[in-house]
């Protein structure tokens, strides 16, 4: 099937308002097709999830380059059939957003600004700030409930939050680095 | 949730408790393909919304009485008889004999037996009374069985102390509380107690709505209690559909960014219970059912952590786990009152916003402000990165140093999200991130490896698990291979593995195909078991990712096996032995799931049947019907059985309380509030609470969401596709509160609590209705909670207060969760 993109629009237009009014019988599969063809021709395309509820609904994004030029519903998908919602279907500006931080900001105590530092920088700190608040409250021991002085290996001067808007794998290494640190207060938005 | 999306197009009638068409839109299809097959569609939620407006019919409930709802439902099918007999009396313990000491709140002024004070805690009912549970036990025989009553005729059945519990919850005591008219309680309590019996199924969504209150935990039970008394669980159309709200708040309770647990639904060891490896297994470890196989997990997740330093002559690690000092205490709340209190000194936050999202907005806010340093991990500049901007904050007085690390979105990383029907999907990545933008798994092993660094050479006992734990995977050490990662989660074996005829089974680190490979004795690592089967090895040798499976649905697998991976087992609908009846055979053809085939091959040449059918059986698929444990389906549980009688932290069965600020006593006993509930009282007025009458806070309100916004808005206000599509922040009010305190439309109002107040847009609707609660006119108003100060500055109506200034810090007493689906406040007209 063979569409141009004029045509690709005015067809898909109809066939949207059909199938808000529940009467669609138009199957969108060659439109679909057709349109990702097009795209193909172009761009890079790689699968994706949508980022925002829990539905799960993959996404198809098109990239030139390192610039991500258009995201949009996987139409194989069992449990979407392709569809996206508002918030889905606005994914690209998550990415390409003037308002979006792409170097590491460190403000210091009291300042009232943000300053520009070198990743390396930052991370050098950040783990000199771990290491040493855990060296300083650290509990390796503690007294149990009858007295009896036991092993507890717990840091609780540092607490961790978030989150359930990163991936499985980042979880796991989250969940292991702070288990192995000895951090307790341990949590993500499922408490809330 | 129980169940798959999917499936919902099998109910007979969809029960929604939240605004499913607007907060999870394309799930909801489903919903309205059930609908086309001829399913009716309920909607229960205190305003009329998208969902209210495609349904069958809208009943409208004031927030917090979920529990008399639904308690009210069941008391409606067990006294007209609509509960599905064989279902309730096989497959549930409603026959279980209970021990008679056990009282009920029926018997003891709303209370269950067992409830004793212990002169500790102050004003928090819950430190200063527990439940002793000792009656809430089983009647057991001389062999230690528990006694049965297959006629459901005992008096202490648990079948009868249901029905005596929930007989109070009369369609007059619904009405009284939830100001549900009675004509059409009775209603909807005939629609849906009809999805009972062999023909006809049904199911109920929930969300944020169930989950955010005092007796958070006891209103879902009651759902699943519903469905369980109906038969409506592990059955085509049925299950609980459980409707979450971040792309991976599943997968990351799976992997237990959790205090209280490990990856996998492990209890995070406590200090007084679990002193060591041997009487953590003995204690956590039930006698019967699927979790009889703990140790293996337990063992292959400690392994998984750390590495060849884990043996069996050092526990495998045990020690090297942080040991919590109690049960109360580490929670989301727990960390901000402690944060406040300066317990804690340092704070990670990634990808999440506290300073808007969570409950007390003000308190966190003020809590961050004490911290000695904080890492912020996210896309955008939050509200919490800047904490120390918040309006109204002069940043010289806070010393808080604030490091933040520019994060990427899932198009720009691989990696894998599991969704709110358990299937784990990858994503690939699309392009590189922009700048010095880090991945959060870049960030933690980048982050483990300098700490690493740092701690080399450490002989201190307490560094040995650190420095044991791997954080490289593949050749970059700080830039993960994420499918190694996947790897490590899924499970391998950490050395050869043979069969008893000395046959290779597994090579050293393959990947386990199945969980049911975990050994515990340090042969096999795995860092979250129910994930066990998402990569294997294929015939290449090569990892197969099976959470980018991508075969679509056809008519011969319509719940799409083939298409990401389902945890456990890729099974897409759990319980699913319920499906078919004693013998094994589908309780009717049409709604049919798994079977028993009694001429398929059996485990062995000389064996014949197996378990077959639409879905992965949920079950040994080899166990006869016949054979012992052969019918009952809720492998999960020791005794095989859904369970009416429950052991939670408040009572056996959900009972109705008031939330902790209401508007009106409670209706059902003289028992106002959950009596275990968790209130911390706090210094500085952080936390006053409103008393019941107040003259100066009458309102009920509820905090809701939009489908143009994601949760505290930091995934929404700064993209300016979604930032433009609302004009402000807005509170939702009745025609008739704004006749009575004179607001116009688009007026502006202040909305205050004793925490704090927000100023917002007046948008005065019918959506919302007065309800009439025991003769008297009850207002309630309902608040969105998606702004926040920051957004797109030519965007006005991006930005707007904080909804959570409003909430209280008060928790249910089993899992901590807030509540801030019901509380009380006032209304005035302007900024005052």
């Amino acid at each position: 099937m063979s569409l141009s993109r004029r045509d690709f629009f005015r067809y898909a237009g109809s066939a949207g308002a059909g199938v808000a009014m529940g009467t669609a019988t138009l199957d969108l599969k060659p439109v679909a097709a057709a349109a990702t063809a097009l795209k193909l021709k172009e761009a890079k395309v790689h699968t994706s999830v949508c980022p925002y509820c829990a539905v799960g609904c993959k996404q198809l994004v098109y990239s030139k380059g390192d610039t991500i030029i258009d995201i949009e519903g996987h139409p194989d998908t069992p449990h979407t059939l392709g569809k996206l919602c508002p918030k889905g279907a606005a994914t690209i500006q998550l990415s390409n957003n003037a308002l979006r931080p792409t170097k590491p900001l460190y403000r210091a105590p009291g300042s009232d600004k943000w300053e520009e530092k070198p990743v390396e920088w930052m991370y050098a700190e950040i783990a000199k700030r771990y290491h040493d608040t855990r060296e300083k409250y650290f509990i390796e021991r503690e007294k149990d409930k009858d007295g009896k002085d036991v092993t507890v290996n717990r840091l609780e001067a540092i607490a961790s939050l978030g989150s359930a808007c990163i991936d499985n794998e980042e979880c796991y290494l989250l969940t292991k680095l702070n288990r192995t640190l000895g951090i307790v207060y341990h949590e993500h938005q499922a408490r809330v | 949730m129980t169940t798959n999306l999917i499936d919902i197009q099998h109910s007979d009638v969809v029960m929604c408790t939240n605004n499913m068409a607007e907060n999870h839109p394309v799930g909801f299809q489903w919903v309205m393909k059930a609908k086309e097959r001829g399913a009716k569609v309920i909607h229960v939620d205190p305003r009329f919304t998208r969902t209210s407006a495609v349904s069958d019919i809208h009943v409208p409930l004031r927030s917090g009485t979920n529990i008399a709802f639904f308690g009210g439902l069941m008391s409606y099918a067990i006294q007209n008889n609509l509960y599905f007999k064989d279902y309730v009396v096989y497959y549930t313990n409603a026959s279980f004999l209970i021990d008679p000491a056990f009282k009920m709140p029926a018997d003891l002024g709303g209370l269950f037996e067992g409830l004793e004070q212990t002169g500790k805690g102050g004003t928090d009912p819950h430190v200063a009374q527990t439940y002793n549970k000792s009656s809430w036990k089983y009647q057991l025989d001389g062999e230690g069985t528990p006694k049965r009553d297959l006629t459901l005729k005992d008096p202490n059945s648990v079948f009868q102390l249901l029905r005596r519990h929930y007989s109070r919850y009369t369609p007059e005591m619904v009405e009284r509380i939830c100001g549900i008219p009675k004509a059409k309680f009775v209603e909807v309590a005939k629609l849906y107690c009809g999805t009972s019996g062999r023909e006809k199924t049904g199911t109920i969504t929930y969300a944020l709505n169930l989950t955010q209150h005092t007796n958070g935990v006891q209103n879902i039970r009651s759902l699943c209690m519903l469905q369980l008394l109906l038969g409506n669980i592990g059955r085509p159309g049925g299950g609980v559909t459980a409707l979450r709200g971040h792309a991976n708040v599943q997968g990351a309770t799976d992997l237990e960014l959790l205090y209280h647990e490990l990856p996998g639904y492990m209890a995070m060891p406590l200090r007084d219970a679990h002193p060591d490896l041997k009487t953590y297994l003995e204690k956590e470890t039930p006698k019967g059912g699927f979790w009889v196989n703990k140790p293996k997990f337990f063992v292959s997740l400690l392994k998984a952590f750390y590495g060849d330093a884990a043996t069996k002559e050092n526990e495998f690690g045990y020690q090297w786990l942080p040991k919590r000092a109690s049960a109360d205490a580490y929670s989301h709340q727990h960390t901000f009152v402690d944060m406040y209190k300066g317990k804690v000194k340092a704070f990670l936050c990634d990808g999440q916003n506290p300073a808007v999202g969570g409950p007390n907005a003000k308190l966190a806010r003020a809590a961050m402000q004490k911290l000695d340093w904080m890492v912020v991990v996210d896309i955008f500049l939050t509200e919490t990165a800047e904490v120390w901007r918040t309006p109204g904050t002069n940043p010289k007085e806070v010393n808080t140093e604030v490091f933040f690390i520019p994060a990427a979105p899932a198009a720009e990383k691989d990696g894998s999200l599991t969704n709110t029907m358990r299937l784990i999907q990858w994503h690939e990545k699309s392009v590189n991130p922009p700048g010095q933008v880090q991945t959060d798994a870049q960030f933690v092993c980048t982050l483990a490896h300098r700490l690493q660094k740092m701690y080399a050479g450490s002989k201190k006992d307490r560094d040995k698990g650190f420095l044991a734990a791997s954080f490289t995977y593949g050749e970059k050490p700080d830039h993960p291979e994420i499918e190694l990662v996947l790897k490590e989660i899924n499970g391998f074996a950490t050395e050869e593995i043979k069969d008893k005829d000395g046959k290779v089974v597994y090579k050293k680190g393959q990947p386990l195909n199945t969980f049911a490979h975990m050994t515990d004795d340090g042969k096999t690592a795995g860092g979250c078991w129910i994930y066990t089967g998402v990569t294997v090895e294929g015939a290449d040798g090569k990892l197969v990712n099976k959470a980018n499976a991508q075969k679509p649905a056809d008519d011969k697998d319509y719940l799409a096996h083939g298409w990401g991976f389902s945890w456990p087992a890729n099974r897409r609908i759990i319980y699913n032995r319920a499906s078919a009846d004693l013998a094994g055979k589908p309780w009717s053809e049409k709604k049919k799931l798994i079977w028993w085939d009694p001429e398929a091959p059996g485990q062995t040449p000389d064996k014949k049947g197996k378990w077959v059918g639409l879905d992965v059986p949920d079950f040994n698929a080899f166990l006869a019907p016949d054979a012992k444990g052969g019918d009952k389906p809720f492998i999960m549980r020791a005794d095989l059985v859904g369970a009416f009688f429950g052991p939670l932290n408040d009572g056996p069965f959900p009972e109705h309380y008031e939330p902790i600020e209401s508007p009106t006593r409670n209706l059902l006993s003289k028992q106002q509030n959950n009596p275990v509930a968790k209130i911390w009282s706090l210094p500085d007025h952080k936390n006053d609470l409103i008393p019941l009458g107040s003259k100066d806070y009458p309102y009920v309100i509820t905090t809701y969401r939009l489908t143009e916004h994601h949760l505290s808005g930091v995934m929404s206000r700064y993209l300016p596709m979604l930032a433009e599509m609302f004009e402000s922040h807005f509170a939702e009010i009745s025609q008739e509160l704004a006749k009575e305190i004179g607001i116009a439309n688009g007026d502006k109002v202040t909305v205050s609590t004793p925490r704090g107040k927000i100023v917002a847009k007046a948008m005065v609707t019918h959506r919302l209705k007065p309800f009439q609660i025991d003769g008297k006119t009850v207002h309630q108003i309902g608040v969105p909670w998606h702004w926040g100060w920051k957004g797109v500055d030519s965007l006005p109506g991006s930005k707007g207060d904080i909804t959570n200034n409003l909430s209280a810090t008060v928790a249910d007493p089993t899992v901590y969760i807030q509540e801030t689906k019901a509380f009380m406040c006032n209304v005035k007209k302007g900024e005052v």
